[in-house]
């Protein structure tokens, strides 16, 4: 009878360890789970970060930024710039290709320039002086502008946003409000179209094709070495299942950590980091519209009475998790200045009170629309309302995800018909870091971003921005912004933060950026 | 029976209907604008009213309505606005992992539950009975996040067992389906076996007290035979009504075990498509839950005739 026992639990272990082992990844795969799901695959037509990834997987930039923030060359070999800084000629480096393997032309490239030229703040901006684009034969290409800029190079460089990814003609002749569905890039790596499964997985295989650049790859720039033969995107909608499955070692990278999650990291398995140095600015804009942010001095009002300080406390706790910063263009980044900055840091009630009195605030509530479902913006909305309340302020908030909060906000009627009053969102500090691509800043009235602020001497400074001869003249004139900003009550920035991305031991080469990028990255022993 | 089924069928068609106005209206009076999301933080209100005009999203409603009546009509379910995929394909490959789950889930609890709940009856106010009705309120009370969470740090980050997450259809791998729709069976499986253990208990003591439950002990049938035979199959009702709503929820709502678990079903699709406010995934999603419990109704009626001759008469 024992030794039947015996000989059942053994073949009951057998069978059971053949049952349960789990199958790892390969050395040659990565498995990512990123922050949200990818929904939109046309990183022209969607700003959406996680459609920006993608695109930095299978698609290559002119330029590039390096981790010094200087502009490299990517695509382009070589550039000339005429005398009167008008024509800009690039000839593209040799050895490009796209996925099929038919190789990469200037007519792509103007192609490409014209649809993101149409989507692109800074695009559009940089169209508006542009008398012609085109090419002069397979490899070389010119723009011509009716005046001189220094921030050509910027825009083609700009890692967020729209960045300016390079599709083949044929594609990039889609219009620009229709999204593409043809996915050929020529990146590091290749889409797998059919491997697609919306809400799922994404998956993408090396590019036989891609010739790197030769330099040492430093954020967007260098050479882009694809050192895993696949790349399986899984997508997770619960961060906990996320990071069970990083310390568990099903799979690779994980992009964001939340804060509260930090403890539970197994650190013998898990390397963790701020990959993105950058980060996010938190901010929030009012409705110029109606009532009561149709009043400048009760802008002014709200200005005073909300503090940074609570607000970045009560949402990312330790103080090692956030940064206090009351520039408009983002600090620790070129257009940094501190005018006016008090009205938007620390809270003064008693101000704030008295503005509201001299403004005759009737009592008209507040709508502060509160997204609940971002981790990293749901304790925000509930700190500032108890800011303004304490200030004087009715306030009504109202909880929805940020797809919901989309929506609303574009609706320009009364509160009382579905409006809002305050919106708050975040931007990463690449995307507000100067006026052409600052959308916080838009002050176009109702054909401008939401709040629909019309303040023309703004676009007037935006505009100077861009056809500014120096650096000296363009740091003057954001600095000029950021008080007009801040005096008409357009936005107010509440602080920045960075996120905790984690990857596994055995995963070598992960690149700080501030996008998150996959090439450079190996697998396994050394 | 089969003349009741087909008139059952038939009355499917209006109900279907009344369904598909009913998710048009609501989802096109709810706030939402799946141009918004398409387009993202940045977009002008110009670019919004092209985009939208480009999904026809600008007509008027009761055009929008009738434009996807005739597409159903004719078989085409459309196009996710999203992913430009079709709404079929995406419904067909998120629906194996919601069905093997509630079919796992089921027949993990039905083997369970209605032991448990017959012993329970028989053992009617024994310490078993008390032991079995504490675990079954324990069940049924526990959140099924909690339960998936410590079923997750308990076999699969201690033990290393089963996976933490995902799911490996039957057909491609049965070992691996084994591995992992064990812990998410096993989380969804503890509210069922609960909730049918309960019913089942209380049923079965209701027929233990009728008099031909009485008439049998007395002529001599074997104890089993009278609580397995005569009571089990009498009680069988409000079991099957229980398990057949139960299937019904399993297939339609379990997002929560479907995300703590990265199972790709049709629960975390709804959720989806509904913050990306997808009107074609939606509305067909909406019509086939739909048509899945008024069929699962059908098979529940259906199973009442087998079980109580007096219905089918």
């Amino acid at each position: 009878m024992k030794l039947h026992m015996k000989m059942a639990s053994s073949l009951l272990a057998a069978v059971v360890s053949t049952l349960l082992i789990c199958v790892p990844a390969t050395a040659s795969e990565l498995k990512i789970v990123m922050e949200s799901r990818l929904g939109n695959l046309d990183p022209i037509l969607s700003a959406s970060h996680q459609t920006r990834d993608h695109g930095y997987l299978i698609y290559d930039t002119l330029f590039a930024l390096d981790a010094e923030q200087k502009i490299h060359p990517q695509m382009v070999d070589s550039y000339k710039v005429s005398e009167d800084g008008k024509v800009y000629t690039f000839t593209l480096r040799d050895g490009l290709k796209w996925h099929n393997g038919a190789p990469v032309t200037a007519a792509d490239v103007v192609a490409s320039i014209k649809r993101w030229g149409k989507r692109d703040r800074m695009g559009i901006a940089l169209m508006s002086i542009t008398s012609d684009v085109s090419a002069a034969d397979a490899k070389t290409f010119s723009l011509t502008l009716s005046t001189p800029s220094g921030v050509i190079l910027d825009a083609f460089a700009k890692p967020s946003g729209v960045p300016l990814f390079i599709m083949p003609a044929k594609v990039a002749e889609t219009p620009v409000t229709e999204a593409i569905t043809n996915y050929t890039g020529s990146g590091p790596f290749n889409f797998k179209a059919d491997e697609y499964q919306p809400g799922v997985k994404a998956v993408y295989v090396k590019n036989e094709n891609y010739v790197p650049r030769k330099e040492e790859p430093s954020w967007f720039a260098g050479g882009k070495l694809a050192k895993v033969d696949r790349i399986t995107r899984i997508e997770m909608a619960d961060p906990l299942t996320s990071l069970n499955a990083l310390n568990s070692g099903e799979v690779d990278y994980v992009q964001n950590i939340n804060s509260d999650l930090m403890p539970l990291v197994n650190a013998s398995k898990v390397t963790t980091a701020r990959l993105d140095q950058l980060g996010y600015q938190i901010s929030y804009r009012f409705n110029h519209l109606q009532a009561p942010f149709n009043n400048k001095l009760v802008r002014q009002a709200a200005l005073w009475a909300i503090g940074q300080q609570e607000v970045m406390q009560a949402q990312f706790g330790a103080p090692e998790n956030y940064k206090l910063c009351g520039a408009v263009f983002g600090c620790g980044l070129p257009y940094e200045s501190d005018v006016l900055a008090e009205m938007v840091m620390k809270p003064n009630v008693e101000k704030a009170k008295a503005l509201l009195k001299q403004a005759g605030y009737d009592g008209k509530p507040v709508t502060i629309l509160h997204i609940s479902d971002i981790p990293s913006l749901s304790s925000v909305a509930p700190v500032m309302a108890q800011q303004l309340r304490a200030a004087g302020f009715v306030v009504d908030l109202q909880a929805m995800d940020f797809m919901t909060m989309l929506s609303r906000r574009a609706n320009q009627g009364p509160t009382t018909e579905g409006g809002w009053s305050i919106f708050i969102t975040s931007w990463h500090n690449t995307e507000i870091q100067e006026p052409l691509r600052n959308f916080m800043i838009v002050a176009e009235g109702k054909g401008g971003y939401a709040g629909w602020a019309d303040v023309p001497a703004i676009p007037q400074l935006t505009k100077a921005f861009l056809t500014a001869g120096s650096e000296a003249e363009r740091k003057e004139i954001a600095t000029k912004i950021q008080s007009i900003v801040y005096d008409e009550g357009v936005f107010a920035p509440l602080g920045s933060f960075a996120r905790i991305s984690g990857f596994g031991k055995d995963v070598r080469g992960v690149l700080p950026a501030p996008a998150n990028i996959f090439w450079n990255i190996s697998k396994g022993a050394p | 029976m089969f003349g009741y089924i087909v008139r059952r069928s038939v009355m499917t068609i209006p109900v279907m209907g009344v369904v598909a106005l009913i998710v048009f209206a609501l989802l096109h009076f709810a706030p939402g604008d799946p141009a918004a999301i398409m387009a993202g933080d940045s977009a002008s209100p110009a670019q919004l009213a092209e985009i939208r005009a480009r999904l026809g999203l600008d007509q008027p409603l009761h055009i929008q309505f009738f434009y996807w009546l005739g597409q159903l009509g004719q078989g085409h379910f459309g196009t996710s606005l999203h992913s430009h995929k079709p709404v079929a394909e995406m419904i067909s490959s998120r629906i194996g992992p919601t069905l093997s789950l509630a079919v796992t889930t089921m027949t993990f609890s039905l083997l369970v539950a209605i032991p448990m709940g017959v012993y329970a009856a028989w053992a009617r106010g024994r310490l078993s009975d008390r032991l079995v009705m504490m675990m079954a309120v324990l069940g049924f009370s526990t959140p099924v996040f909690v339960t998936g969470y410590a079923l997750i740090y308990l076999f699969s980050l201690n033990a290393g067992w089963f996976p933490v997450q995902g799911f490996t259809p039957l057909a491609t791998d049965p070992v691996r389906f084994l591995q992992t729709a064990t812990l998410p069976t096993l989380t969804l499986s503890a509210v069922y076996v609960a909730l049918i253990a309960r019913i089942t208990r209380s049923s079965v003591l209701e027929i233990l007290g009728e008099d031909f439950i009485r008439t049998a002990r007395a002529k001599g049938v074997p104890e089993a035979r009278v609580v397995l035979r005569h009571a089990l199959r009498n009680a069988a009702v409000p079991i099957v009504t229980v398990a057949g709503s139960g299937a019904a929820f399993l297939i339609s709502g379990v997002v929560v075990t479907e995300s703590v678990f990265n199972i790709p079903g049709l629960g975390r699709l709804m959720v989806e498509s509904v913050l990306a406010r997808d009107y074609p995934l939606i509305q067909s999603l909406m019509l086939l839950l739909s048509l899945i419990y008024i069929l699962i109704n059908l098979g529940i009626d259906v199973l009442y005739m087998v079980f109580d001759p007096r219905i089918r008469a």
